[in-house]
């Protein structure tokens, strides 16, 4: 019973599927269009590092405003009693199912001229542009990747003894401190896992900046999209600077969660 | 609960609800436009007789069917193989498991297609149906395994010893004891498969080639051309899906744990 081959085909499978695919990548970023060695892709790839630049931030600002949405929401729900935790944690993963474009569709409907939101603001007096421009695809953003956050910080916070809460309000912590000395450091692998799992797609995607941001708001994932088709090698290299980028993101953050974890 | 968490808890479901409640509210509207003009049921007509959108229905859930059964069989048996192994080895596999979940569906998507593209022009084959169909095995994988680890290392060997003491033969014991153990993990991520396989947009974008449909393209087309009130029907239809699925797994959810406390 005690066998390793069932695991073989899996084995294979990754080797095919997975390994030998970012070789090509890796490969064809490093190569032009007749299988010569070159780092002409690279020099192309750094022309859009304007556009590299804006999609971490943009990454990193709904990664944060999401941070901020969950951490309440986590909290109170882990709070509740069981049935109550079950309920909510099944509204919060419905929309996720909803399928991905359909909810960022849903966010155009909303948001454009004459739509719903910009008829009641010009109702008040209020004449903007709700849609095209960065805020829009931040928002965008936020939504697609909300649950993402929540879930994982649920989780963890859910296993925090209400004793253990309760001890410290006995002697003498505010609620400030409670939340600072017991939760904060109770939540931290759920904030790791909760900014990997937002953070990482948000990086990538592409679309959200098509529909929802202006001419100029594309991100590095549309880049690819855009000149993958026409030019592999370029496309390539664009491809593998954005996974280093996100391996080192990822690293970094694996320590910080290692460090406080200790402390 | 407290005032303030009630609200801000109101505030967050309304914030993920609106925008669909909005496409739902605008699929019963009787105009093109975000003004409402009355009642209306032609848009669902109109969707059930787009043979485009239903053969694209067809196809998604035929992948996401095939995807997650193959990635169930061939994550379980990878998992009780991993298992077995010991130490560097056993961390390295684990890893490169998840170096498929860890990276960017963009990149998964452009480096399967270039594999693809390579493999197409040496063997004369369009990518299609197949391609897609390897693609979504690919990123679904990983997640079996993520699901059905953790139960085999809390599975008791000595049960599947007993039963072969008992008289049955191994191929009875591996069902009856070690696939009886591991099906809760099987089962999640069996499901976990197949909505990430559903919902794939990224992946089968790239290596569709130009003539396979899923839901996700279509709805990408549509969508990217003009603003279709036949979209906000078939949000309407697949949003009523997904809350009678999620209410009947609910409730049986809700019914084992009752017996299950009753046991106790």
């Amino acid at each position: 019973m005690r066998l390793k081959r069932p695991s073989i085909p899996y084995i294979i499978w990754m080797v095919v599927f997975t390994m030998i695919p970012i070789v090509l990548i890796l490969f064809s970023a490093f190569t032009d269009r007749h299988g010569n060695f070159t780092t002409a892709s690279f020099v192309k790839a750094f022309g859009y590092f304007d556009v590299f630049l804006k999609s971490l931030w943009i990454a990193f600002i709904s990664t944060l405003i999401c941070l901020i949405l969950a951490y309440p929401i986590g909290y109170i729900m882990s709070r509740q009693k069981k049935s109550v935790q079950n309920t909510l944690t099944m509204v919060i993963m419905i929309p996720m199912w909803m399928n991905f474009l359909l909810r960022i569709y849903a966010w155009v409907t909303l948001l454009q001229n004459g739509g719903p939101i910009d008829t009641m603001l010009s109702f008040l007096g209020i004449h903007t542009t709700l849609i095209g421009n960065q805020g829009a695809v931040i928002l965008g953003m936020v939504y697609e990747y909300l649950p993402f956050m929540v879930l994982p910080l649920y989780s963890v916070m859910a296993k925090i003894d209400n004793g253990l809460i309760e001890a410290a309000e006995d002697l003498g912590s505010g609620r400030l401190t409670v939340m600072r000395k017991v939760v904060f450091p109770l939540s931290v692998p759920g904030i790791v896992s909760g900014i990997t799992m937002v953070f990482v797609p948000s990086a990538s995607t592409f679309l959200v900046a098509q529909y929802l941001g202006g001419v100029d708001d594309i991100m590095i994932g549309d880049v690819i999209d855009r000149i993958f088709w026409s030019d592999n090698n370029t496309g390539s290299a664009i491809a593998l600077v954005l996974m280093a980028a996100i391996l080192v993101f990822l690293i970094i953050l694996n320590f910080f969660g290692d460090e406080e974890a200790i402390a | 609960m407290k005032k303030l968490s009630k609200l801000y808890t109101a505030l967050i479901i309304v914030f993920m609800y609106m925008p669909i409640v909005t496409l739902i509210l605008f699929s019963f509207n009787n105009g093109k436009t975000t003004v409402w003009k009355g009642f209306t049921l032609r848009w669902y007509t109109d969707l059930f007789r787009d043979s485009q959108i239903i053969s694209s229905l067809w196809n998604t859930l035929l992948v996401a069917f095939l995807a997650s059964i193959f990635a169930t069989i061939l994550g379980t048996m990878a998992a009780i193989g991993i298992n077995n192994f010991k130490g560097k080895k056993k961390i390295f596999i684990q890893n490169a498991s998840n170096i498929e979940i860890l990276t960017p569906d963009i990149v998964t998507g452009v480096a399967l297609m270039l594999m693809f593209t390579m493999l197409g022009t040496a063997f004369h084959f369009k990518m299609g149906f197949v391609t897609v169909l390897l693609s979504h095995i690919t990123f679904c994988t990983p997640y079996v395994v993520l699901n059905v680890l953790p139960r085999i290392r809390h599975m008791d060997y000595s049960v599947y010893e007993a039963a072969l003491d008992l008289g049955c033969n191994p191929w009875q014991a591996f069902r009856k004891v070690v696939i009886h153990e591991l099906m809760p993990g099987m089962l999640s991520g069996f499901l976990m498969s197949f909505t990430f396989s559903m919902d794939d947009f990224v992946i089968t974008y790239f290596t569709r080639g130009s003539a396979f449909q899923t839901l996700s393209i279509q709805i990408y087309s549509m969508t990217h051309q003009r603003i279709s009130p036949k979209i906000n029907a078939l949000s309407a239809l697949l949003f009523a899906a997904i809350l009678i699925l999620m209410l009947i797994v609910n409730i049986k959810d809700r019914k084992a744990e009752k017996q299950q406390a009753q046991r106790v």
